[in-house]
């Protein structure tokens, strides 16, 4: 008797209907938000080195109700790119202190930590 | 089967997540929070001094790069899971993108 | 008066099927059965022409790999009684060939798994008179945990890039290279990087970390493919920059 082993192909939407493969989604799709984000930045500086006008042009866009809008979906996209990022840590980076093994979070709470000074250190730099 | 020359790719990502976890979202509260609720006001002067400073030049240059880089990738490899092909056209709009903005941001930085 | 369950098989038989089929089967129900015992029952007294692997019913042996209700779980650690009132989906694994019924075709792992040299290389040949290799409980301690791997393969059916690119080396086999290159007595590291750290090694996996979550025994792949991208990483750029650094 031959043998005729069946393959079934992944389709398109594998990632949809199973709760583990969309979260893996969204956390990837956490770059597309840093990413329009980064364009933004990029828009900024390019308005601040075109001089005081357009800065401040730039400043009242930032104000309208869509740009607020974009930015705090930005906002809650990178977010939770931190949240995630800062959780796989561990298993990416395991550190051992004389041989033993530091507990998973303690790293994700240097992590977090190292989140609230450099958020601090920005915020008291723009002049908060 | 050959070595990959990803790592060059690939360590730019990783960092770039870092960066882009540490500091995007607090970048975020002041330009879409603090800046229109009048909280912060980020005045052209200050701003502009902190652009002219060869350390301030790197901070922002990273700050960008970083997270654009990682971005991209990210992106490419997300294509490929939504069952793009991993090809030119993929490569070219995902670090393409990528490019473009580091090197505006450069510009910038150069003649502020 | 005793509850039955429903078993919904995937079918696959070459000789006389085109493409696989979904066939119903009731069982009794018993509160310490696992569907591996379930199908035992219909093995012996429903429907023999059913096919699956299975030897130690004790999740040590790695042969009873099965997607249950659209999760990879061995067939002998999936207890009934946490499916009650469901009827129950059983399928292959998933991202490898249907050879029939239950059973798959691992050949690929096979060839994945010996081309990534899972096995001490010595630094160079000792005498057996020379003595054994001292390892420390530290160094041992360095990459117990990948060796606990039991091959059963529910990683690479858990891996949606083992899906997408047949040609992943994928999670076991690389966990099981990151194992042997942590190995204090090991200096194989090099030879293994070849198919590592190649295109279809490391660099396809995108820390999705489904392997980790479905591994009966905690081996952790995904934390030793994210170890390795780092450590292959460095080691590429060591190659490049370092002045004298052969390549």
């Amino acid at each position: 008797m031959s043998r005729r082993p069946y393959t079934r192909k992944v389709k398109r939407s594998w990632w949809l209907g199973r709760r583990r493969y969309v979260v893996y989604m969204v956390r990837e799709l956490t770059s597309l938000f840093v990413g329009l984000y980064c364009a933004l930045l990029v828009v900024g500086l390019w308005r601040l080195a075109e001089g005081r006008a357009a800065w401040d042009g730039f400043l009242d866009a930032l104000s309208s109700p869509l740009g607020v809008l974009f930015q705090l979906v930005c906002l809650a996209f990178a977010a939770y790119h931190s949240v995630t990022w800062f959780a796989l840590t561990p298993k990416a980076m395991p550190l051992a202190v004389r041989g033993e093994p530091v507990p998973a979070k303690a790293i994700v709470g240097m992590h977090y930590g190292a989140w609230a000074v450099v958020s601090l250190i920005v915020l008291i730099a723009a002049g908060i | 089967m050959a070595r990959s020359n990803k790592p060059i790719l690939w360590l730019p990502f990783a960092a770039g997540g870092l960066v882009a976890a540490l500091i995007i979202p607090v970048l975020i509260l002041i330009t879409g929070l603090l800046v229109p609720l009048g909280i912060l006001p980020l005045p052209y002067d200050k701003m502009a001094a902190f652009a002219h400073n060869p350390l301030g030049k790197l901070i922002l240059f990273g700050t960008v790069a970083l997270p654009a880089w990682h971005a991209a990738h990210r992106l490419r490899m997300t294509a490929h899971d939504l069952g793009f092909s991993d090809g030119v056209a993929v490569k070219v709009i995902c670090y393409g993108s990528a490019w473009a903005l580091i090197a505006i941001t450069a510009a910038a930085l150069v003649i502020v | 008066m005793s509850e039955d369950v429903t078993l919904e098989i995937l079918r696959y038989r070459s000789e006389l099927d085109s493409e696989p089929h979904f066939q119903t089967y009731t069982v009794p129900y018993r509160d310490d059965w696992v569907v591996l015992d379930a199908l035992n029952h219909i093995k012996d007294h429903v429907d023999a022409t059913l096919s699956y692997r299975w030897s130690c019913h004790m999740a040590i042996c790695g042969s009873c790999g099965m997607m249950i209700n659209g999760e990879p779980k061995l067939a002998c650690h999936a207890f009934l009684r946490d499916y009650r009132h469901d009827v129950i989906r059983i399928e292959p694994l998933d991202h490898f060939p249907i050879e029939r019924d239950l059973v798959t075709v691992m050949d690929s792992f096979m060839e994945k798994l010996s081309s990534v040299k899972p096995y001490v290389i010595a630094k160079q040949k000792k005498a057996l008179s020379d003595g054994e290799n001292l390892q420390t409980p530290l160094q041992l301690m360095a990459f117990k945990q990948y060796t606990l791997c039991i091959n059963c393969l529910l990683c690479y059916a858990a891996c949606p890039q083992c899906g997408l690119n047949e040609s992943f080396v994928g999670p076991a086999a690389l966990a099981l290279a990151h194992r042997y290159n942590l190995d204090s007595r090991d200096a194989g590291k090099e030879q293994r990087a070849d198919v590592v750290a190649s295109n279809e090694g490391i660099w396809e996996c995108t820390f999705v970390g489904a392997c980790s979550d479905v591994c009966p025994k905690h081996v952790d792949p995904a934390a030793a493919i994210q170890q390795t991208k780092i450590s292959a990483s460095l080691d590429w750029f060591k190659a490049r920059l370092l002045p004298g650094a052969h390549r």
